[in-house]
């Protein structure tokens, strides 16, 4: 007998077709992944199991859970439902909670709506419900107070308030640093055990569930191209796009040797604490310590690495690096000189310093067209480069990154993510800077296109001398691209060294937690 | 495109374009007097009618399109000359003694109910058009100058602004270059329903013999003319009052249609 049976599912929205012919099926207490690249369809395939479907959208089909085809349900039946047969847990903990509740009323909520129970007893059952999904706070505390990890533990805890047979979790741990998804991971394993519910897992990221799930269902544009049980699928792959898939995330690239020169960008013991708001009227600011004694050095040439999890320091000492915060205590020093001389940024320093973000959305103004865009940085020349040699010049920066010289011509709009970091990296290259700092700049990508762009980077690294800080939270993009890595805790350094070796044999105890959490794929031959 | 903006773009039309005809040309001259003529119904000679002093009814509204839309139009734009930039460089130097400045002299003038110091500026300064314009366009600053700044605050956390930064380009610069561009389907509507709210208080002064001075034609002023009237000669005051109503209805609808065409949300949901 079958949980859920998904039986040729079709879905299209307007002209567009979403999903052709899908087929899960799944039994009580089994974890089911679907995973694929954005646009695959997997999280259409969540919300029609909810039968969330957006207006406009015409799905045929089956959807059965046990006897019950969601498709033909009306909406009424469906509402009473979700919540009691069917959980689910989405992927942004900030957002799914209602800021204004405390956590221990937004779960008792799910309680009261589905079951008469009086008040008391929904709060007496959601205070059992947040102690079992491993939350040690206060039910009486608002959202804002939890740190990431606590937050999904709350949307788990209402998912689950009523121990639906099926559990939906859209990139339940997308959003959290690698240590916590360890442990959601974990919580979520243990709680299909336990209440024998079925877990429809999607996520982007095939080492995720390679631990977890049962099954796994491989979906490529609306299809299901290979879905079989985890072992099989992994040590058996039979579509050539699980196999390119599965190669892209394990995607290693060359680089050129680096020979060890003198140093280029020197970091020297920064400080930087940000004042934080007046508990009391009158009482004393208290301060946070962003950055605290952090001193490294980047040679010529050198790939450096920054690891760390999310409020470790980094994106502070980004900043302070590329000049747009000024750092209270240390210097930092570029060729020589310093970035900042009392409180100007030092434009000698910007023309050899350059930065691609991690968001290729927001990345680039929407209104210039690519060539305004890329020549951006020629601004800060001294000897301002005009007319052809400025055409020339995009043409060439386009062309390096694999781009056509005629694109220069379009909107960011017309380009696709991968495409938009290519351009974010054609315009870093321009004024062919020595240092580029890559800020999370493969984190948004599908592993197909970021296995593009990290061969590029490594390409052009044979071509001409590049040095680069290259921070991100994914462990096993820094192992491949990077000779030296960094890794960060609350604003120090704790451990720092050969990339190879620091992976291999980490000394520090954090280091170590770091890689024991991170998602690893099997290795198969 | 929503139904309103086109019907709100079609009543704007309308007005505007009696507002340029009475440039070149109008039925019949509005500055002699024809009393034998006065308080006519409409009919074939004089579409909409004459009015006490037996002027052309139609002529006059022609001429208050006129003012009207001049008075509104440069009080807009004395508003968005003045607070845009007040708002690009508060966003620029936010969190700054300036910002904080600029912001709060902002407020000063918010707390003063608008009509009322329009009231004191006319009458201190004498009544006429341009004092009219300038009273209306001084409490423009402040809504163009709040609704810049807090339309570039979450620009300039970008990573195009940073981008830019990372450039070595100035603050005024990106400015010009990146938040402007980005803010300016915004200011666009905005415009359009200040420009409204010109068109209101426009009428509003004149109404009271603050506006435009005869023989200059004003809506407003026609209203108070007709109100004694009302009884024998409706159409009077019913038709300035139509012209108020149907071109601030005209220009409210276009912008909340505009509002609606240039949001890329909504825009997604009908697509």
């Amino acid at each position: 007998m079958n949980l859920l049976s998904i039986e040729h599912l079709s879905l299209s929205i307007g002209d567009t077709k979403i999903l052709h012919d899908v087929s899960i099926e799944m039994r009580p207490g089994e974890i089911v992944a679907i995973t694929g690249e954005s646009g695959s369809g997997k999280s259409m395939t969540a919300l029609a199991v909810m039968g969330l479907l957006p207006r406009g959208s015409v799905a045929d089909g089956l959807i059965l859970l046990e006897n019950t085809n969601i498709l033909g349900t009306s909406e009424s039946d469906l509402c009473s439902m979700r919540g009691c047969s069917m959980g689910m847990v989405f992927q942004e903990p900030m957002t799914a909670l209602n800021p204004v509740q405390t956590i221990g009323d937004q779960v008792a909520e799910t309680i009261t709506i589905h079951k008469k129970a009086s008040k008391h007893n929904a709060n007496i059952q959601a205070r059992a419900m947040l102690r079992r999904v491993g939350l040690k706070v206060d039910p009486s505390r608002y959202p804002h107070e939890l740190s990431g990890g606590q937050r999904q533990r709350v949307v788990i805890a209402m998912a689950i308030a009523l121990r639906p047979k099926l559990l939906i979790a859209d990139e339940p741990t997308t959003a959290l640093d690698v240590t916590t998804q360890a442990t959601i991971l974990k919580l979520l394993k243990d709680l299909v055990t336990e209440f024998d519910m079925g877990l429809l897992i999607i996520t982007h990221d095939l080492a995720v569930v390679a631990d977890i799930a049962d099954k796994i269902v491989v979906m490529q544009k609306g299809h299901v191209v290979e879905a079989a049980a985890t072992y099989d699928l992994l040590h058996n792959m039979r579509h050539p796009y699980t196999k390119s898939l599965f190669n892209a995330s394990n995607h290693k690239v060359i680089l050129p040797e680096y020979r060890p020169s003198s140093p280029f960008l020197s970091v020297e013991s920064v400080t930087r604490k940000y004042n934080l708001p007046r508990v009391k009227v009158f009482g004393l600011r208290s301060t946070f310590q962003a950055l605290n004694g952090v001193s490294f050095t980047i040679s010529h040439g050198e790939r450096v690495g920054l690891v760390g999890e999310s409020g470790c320091g980094k994106s502070t000492l980004t900043r302070a690096i590329l000049g747009l915060e000024e750092v209270q205590e240390g210097q930092i020093l570029l060729d020589g000189q310093a970035v900042f001389t009392k409180k100007v940024v030092n434009l000698s320093v910007r023309r050899k310093m350059q930065v691609v973000f991690q968001d290729p959305y927001s990345s680039f103004n929407p209104r210039h067209r690519v060539d305004r865009l890329i020549a951006e940085p020629l601004h800060v020349l001294n000897n301002k480069i005009m007319g052809k040699d400025r055409e020339r010049a995009v043409a060439k920066a386009l062309e390096d990154v694999g781009m056509r010289p005629e694109d220069s011509s379009k909107f960011i709009h017309e380009f696709s993510g991968g495409q938009r970091q290519r351009i974010a990296i054609a315009r870093a290259l321009i004024i062919e800077p020595e240092l580029i700092v890559f800020d999370e700049a493969v984190s948004a990508l599908d592993v197909s296109i970021r296995a593009q762009v990290l061969d590029l980077i490594a390409g052009l690294c044979q071509k001409r001398q590049l040095a680069y800080l290259f921070i991100s939270h994914d462990l096993s993009v820094v192992s491949t691209i990077t000779d030296r890595v960094i890794v960060m805790q609350s604003g120090k350094i704790v451990e720092q060294g050969d990339t190879h070796q620091v992976f291999s044999n980490p000394q520090h105890s954090y280091t170590q937690r770091l890689i024991a959490s991170a998602p690893k794929l099997p290795e198969i031959a | 495109m929503s139904r309103g903006l086109i019907i709100g773009a079609f009543l704007t039309l309308i007005f505007a374009s009696l507002a340029c005809v009475s440039l070149l040309w109008i039925p019949y001259d509005i500055e002699t007097f024809q009393i034998p003529n006065k308080l006519k119904r409409p009919n074939w000679d004089n579409w909409l009618g004459t009015d006490h002093f037996g002027r052309d009814i139609l002529s006059m509204v022609m001429m208050g399109a006129r003012t009207s839309i001049a008075v509104a139009l440069l009080a807009v734009g004395i508003g968005m000359v003045i607070g845009v930039p007040l708002g690009l460089f508060s966003a620029a130097r936010r969190g700054s003694f300036l910002d904080e400045f600029i912001m709060r002299g902002n407020d000063l003038i918010f707390a003063f109910p608008s009509l009322v110091i329009a009231i004191l500026i006319t009458a201190v300064f004498g009544a006429s058009a341009v004092n009219a314009i300038v009273a209306i366009g001084i409490f423009n600053i402040p809504v163009f100058a709040r609704l810049t700044r807090a339309a570039a605050l979450p620009l300039w956390e970008r990573d195009f602004v940073l981008s830019a930064r990372v450039c070595g380009k100035s603050e005024m610069r990106i400015s010009v270059e990146h938040i402007f561009p980005n803010i300016m389907n915004l200011m666009i509507v905005q415009g359009t329903i200040q420009f409204s709210l010109g068109i209101l208080a426009e009428a509003s002064l004149s109404y009271i013999g603050l506006g435009a001075q005869p023989p200059t034609a004003s809506w407003g002023r026609m209203l108070a003319d007709a109100q004694t009237l009302v009884s024998i000669a409706p159409h009077v005051a019913l038709v300035p009052g139509f012209a108020i109503l149907l071109m601030v209805l005209g220009l409210n609808l276009m912008g909340d249609g505009l509002r609606d065409l240039f949001d890329p949300r909504i825009k997604k949901d009908r697509a």
